[in-house]
């Protein structure tokens, strides 16, 4: 089903201001894209905006996953305590299906939809600049711009930090982050386990409906051979059949409501652990520093009373008073330059972690908003089931007691 | 001297589309939890009220001297216009094991062979689904034994034929000597042998039509009610899954619920509910055991039905045989007569061989001849009538089984929609405090 930008208008969102909305994105039309060396599936891309930063007010792209991909880095690169939606995963060879199955293209660009409007709506991310450049650039602009960007380098020099700094972070974490990441650890397995279940059931009701299909042809066949027994036979074999297109309904809801929006969040909790883990990492940075200065400052207190005829430079036949002087001066550009840094980072510090504490307060309301609607919804959806499961089962019974009836009727008149 | 042929071919078999009239029986339906028994005009329903109570367990030695372990039924009968006939009075009690009620059949089947005799309730626990144990001795199983036994007991006593038997009432009020007074009625002996009654049946010529559809109905009831059981419990099986799988969901919600503030009330209370919803699954299914009960009533009937009309198979047979050996003897006769060999015979040849015999020696033969064909001719008749007087009383047993097997069945059909009508109400009510719990969340 494709939905326009423009019919989204009127969609109301769960965002922070539903009226003021003015970006809307929607992915469709899926194609697959074959080229001489590979063959993947692209998506279109389609945007309608009246704000300012866009040169247009109406766009339309190709992308395909490895773009997303691409996306979701940038966003962490510059944003990297703030949390970025949660994209789906990447192809895993599950028996028989394949990368190309309707059903998973499907389920993966109902997913990049969800992707790409939640970033949309977010405050922050909205306006980030490589997220308008993958909404509007051609692809082969796409290509070179993303040549641009820090390489390999950087990233290596962010893992190297992450293994030192691990132990360091734990130590000075504020209390209210160490609740956090128990609260997403806590929140990872639950969300992890209502996935499983939910999937569980879903199978377990399509192996119930497929032996149901099977069960009221027979009432159907008994029905051949009886005379007065043939009509009720007939009115059981019907409300079966029409119980088993009561339980397609309830999978399909299953499947297409309830199962996504937790999967989303199984995936979501991954990205609250790695946003945790980068603020800690630029606060061990901060710590470092601060430590390095404390370091520098008590050796500054020891040459003050150090003696200095044992060193290289005493050696060399400086004056004890040179060596000395030569070496406060050192320490003291390095105090300064640390002071800067730490200034720096200081601010750093201040900022990812209120912009983790303000988004990870957004994405609470949202969290809470998306999973109680989504069990309501399941709710609702099992309602209607046995709603409709007891409508045909007593539309049969009525017609039953009117056969008693007529049948009274029939013998008392005879 | 011509031979008169009395035998022709329409005197052979019984002439099919007989008029007769199915004996009416007030359709009498007991109230309370028993299926629709109709009870026959006299029979020992009427005067007597009968109960499977109670089950026990005991211990003791079989047939080759090993330690056993079998359930006993505890049978209650009350006589129904005895002069102190008052709520609290105590009723005759004895114990019988399932194999005495077997005895008791295998007694009625031989014994009233153009009756459908009622079914007696399965000897193991077939078409389960994984939850309820195969095992005898599993209560569940017991407990739906004694109910079939007593539903066994009352369909005999409600009949009008079966009722009036004395061994029937010496099986419910005499604890011993019931055995006895059947094996004297030599019914073990008069039982039609297997390999005979299948030999009937591929080469009878002219059975009763009705008799032929009525077997292939009974193969076809056997065969569709087979099926519907086997899957209705595979449809059980999986239903049980789905329920079950949903009592996860509790568990989760708690323990989720403890992590989140604004959430948690709503969490929890949810999680009940799909407690409640996964337990509910239990009694559910045990219900719905008790449709599959009256359907296995009447897989049982099936082959009562196909009983009734392989001893009208038997019969017909024995009666064409008898009429061909008359019809052989009497050509014999005719050949020894007039000497002429009309079919090759072993005497026309060793005749020829070895010269004819003497007129004395055919004098003797022919009024050999003569007897066995008077005699030939009394028993044809008699097994004409014989056929015939079956046919006419199968025939009407049949009818009221007819009559009887619609009403229950469709009563268990409005039963099972009850069911599912009671099942589908709890699901509303249980998913409708479910989707409130996640609305205030």
């Amino acid at each position: 089903m494709q939905t326009s930008p423009s019919s989204m208008i009127n969609q109301h969102t769960l965002e922070d201001e539903p009226d003021s909305k003015d970006l809307f994105v929607t992915v469709d039309d899926p194609e697959n894209h074959i080229t001489a060396i590979e063959t993947f599936v692209t998506y279109r891309i389609a945007t309608k905006t009246t704000r300012s930063e866009f040169d247009s007010c109406e766009y339309e792209v190709r992308r395909r996953y490895q773009d997303f991909l691409w996306l979701k880095g940038k966003l962490e690169e510059a944003h990297s305590t703030l949390i970025v939606p949660p994209l789906p995963e990447k192809f895993v060879m599950r028996g028989m299906v394949d990368r190309f199955n309707e059903d998973f293209v499907e389920t993966r660009r109902k997913a990049l939809h969800k992707f790409l409007n939640r970033i949309a709506d977010h405050p922050t991310l909205s306006f980030n600049e490589d997220f308008k450049i993958f909404l509007t650039v051609q692809a082969w602009e796409l290509a070179a711009h993303k040549k641009l960007g820090p390489g390999f380098i950087s990233k290596m020099g962010e893992t190297v930090r992450a293994v030192a700094s691990t132990v360091k972070s734990i130590k000075n974490r504020p209390d209210e982050f160490t609740a956090m990441s128990d609260y997403a650890d806590i929140f990872r397995q639950k969300m992890g386990t209502l996935d499983k279940i939910s999937q569980r059931i879903l199978k377990e009701l399509k192996e119930h409906l497929s032996e149901m299909k099977e069960y009221s042809p027979i009432y159907t066949l008994w029905s051949g051979s009886e005379q007065e027994l043939a009509e009720p036979l007939k009115g059981v074999a019907s409300s079966i059949e029409n119980c088993c297109k009561a339980t397609e309904g309830l999978t399909m809801g299953l499947a297409e409501n309830l199962l996504p929006a937790l999967h989303e969040y199984v995936l979501c909790a991954e990205t609250l652990k790695s946003v945790l883990k980068r603020r800690d990492l630029i606060q061990a940075d901060y710590d470092s520093r601060v430590d390095a200065l404390a370091n520098k400052k008590a050796d500054r207190e020891m040459l003050e009373h150090s003696d200095l005829s044992f060193t290289f430079g005493a050696f060399l036949g400086k004056s004890t008073e040179e060596v000395k002087q030569q070496k406060q001066q050192k320490i003291d550009r390095e105090i300064d330059e640390l002071q800067v840094d730490i200034g720096r980072l200081e601010d750093e510090v201040e900022c990812a972690n209120s912009n983790l504490k303000a988004d990870w307060q957004r994405w609470s309301i949202n969290m809470r908003s998306d999973l109680q609607s989504a069990f309501h919804d399941a709710a609702e959806n099992n309602v209607h089931y046995f709603e409709r499961c007891l409508a045909t089962w007593e539309s049969f019974l009525a017609s039953q007691q009117t056969e008693i009836d007529t049948d009274k009727n029939g013998k008392d008149n005879a | 001297m011509a031979g008169r042929v009395e035998v022709g071919e329409d005197e052979v078999a019984s002439q099919p589309g007989l008029e007769t009239e199915p004996k009416s029986e007030s359709g009498h339906n007991i109230s309370g939890n028993k299926s629709t028994i109709m009870e026959g005009e006299s029979c020992l329903l009427k005067k007597m009220e009968i109960n499977v109570s109670e089950a026990e367990k005991r211990t003791g030695k079989n047939a080759v001297n090993m330690q056993e372990i079998y359930t006993v039924y505890l049978i209650e009968t009350r006589q129904v216009d005895s002069p102190n006939e008052d709520e609290n009075s105590v009723p005759d009690t004895l114990w019988r094991r399932y194999s005495e009620f077997e005895l008791l059949r295998s007694y009625l089947v031989v014994t009233y062979p153009f009756i459908v005799v009622p079914p007696l309730p399965e000897k193991r626990a077939e078409f389960v689904w994984h939850k309820l144990s195969a095992d005898n001795m599993d209560p569940d199983f017991v407990e739906r034994r004694r109910i079939g036994l007593e539903n066994f007991l009352l369909r005999v006593a409600s009949h009008s034929a079966l009722s009036r038997d004395p061994i029937i009432y010496l099986f419910l009020t005499q604890e011993n000597g019931w055995k006895e007074a059947a094996n004297e009625s030599g019914f073990q002996a008069k039982a039609d042998s297997r390999l005979k009654a299948l030999n009937a049946t591929f080469r009878v010529k002219n059975p009763d039509k009705r008799f032929m559809e009525l077997k292939h109905y009974g193969d076809e009831l056997q065969s569709v009610i087979s099926h519907l059981l086997r899957v209705r419990a595979r449809v059980a099986d999986r239903l049980y899954g789905v329920y079950k799988v949903h009592g996860n969901y509790g568990r989760v919600f708690s323990e989720w619920s403890a992590i989140e503030k604004e959430m948690g009330d709503g969490l929890q209370s949810a999680g009940h509910h799909m407690d409640v919803y996964a337990a509910s699954i239990d009694d559910i299914l045990e219900e719905e055991e008790h449709y599959a009960d009256q359907l296995k009533e009447y897989l049982f009937f099936a082959e009562a039905l196909r009983s009734v009309c392989r001893k009208h198979e038997l019969q017909q047979y024995d009666l064409e045989m008898a009429a061909l050996d008359l019809t052989s003897k009497k050509q014999q006769r005719e050949e020894l007569a007039t000497g002429t060999v009309r079919t090759f015979s072993l005497k026309g040849m060793t005749s020829k061989l070895f010269g004819q015999e003497t007129p004395e020696q055919r004098e003797a033969k022919l009024k050999m001849l003569e007897e066995q064909i008077t005699d030939g001719e009394e028993l044809l008749k008699a097994k004409n009538l014989e056929c015939e007087d079956f046919v006419k009383v199968a025939w009407a047993d049949i009818e009221r089984f007819k009559e009887q097997k619609n009403n229950d069945l469709k009563e268990a059909l409005i039963s099972y929609a009850v069911m599912q009508i009671s099942m589908c109400k709890k699901g509303i009510q249980v998913w409708t405090n479910a989707k409130e719990c996640f609305s205030k969340m």
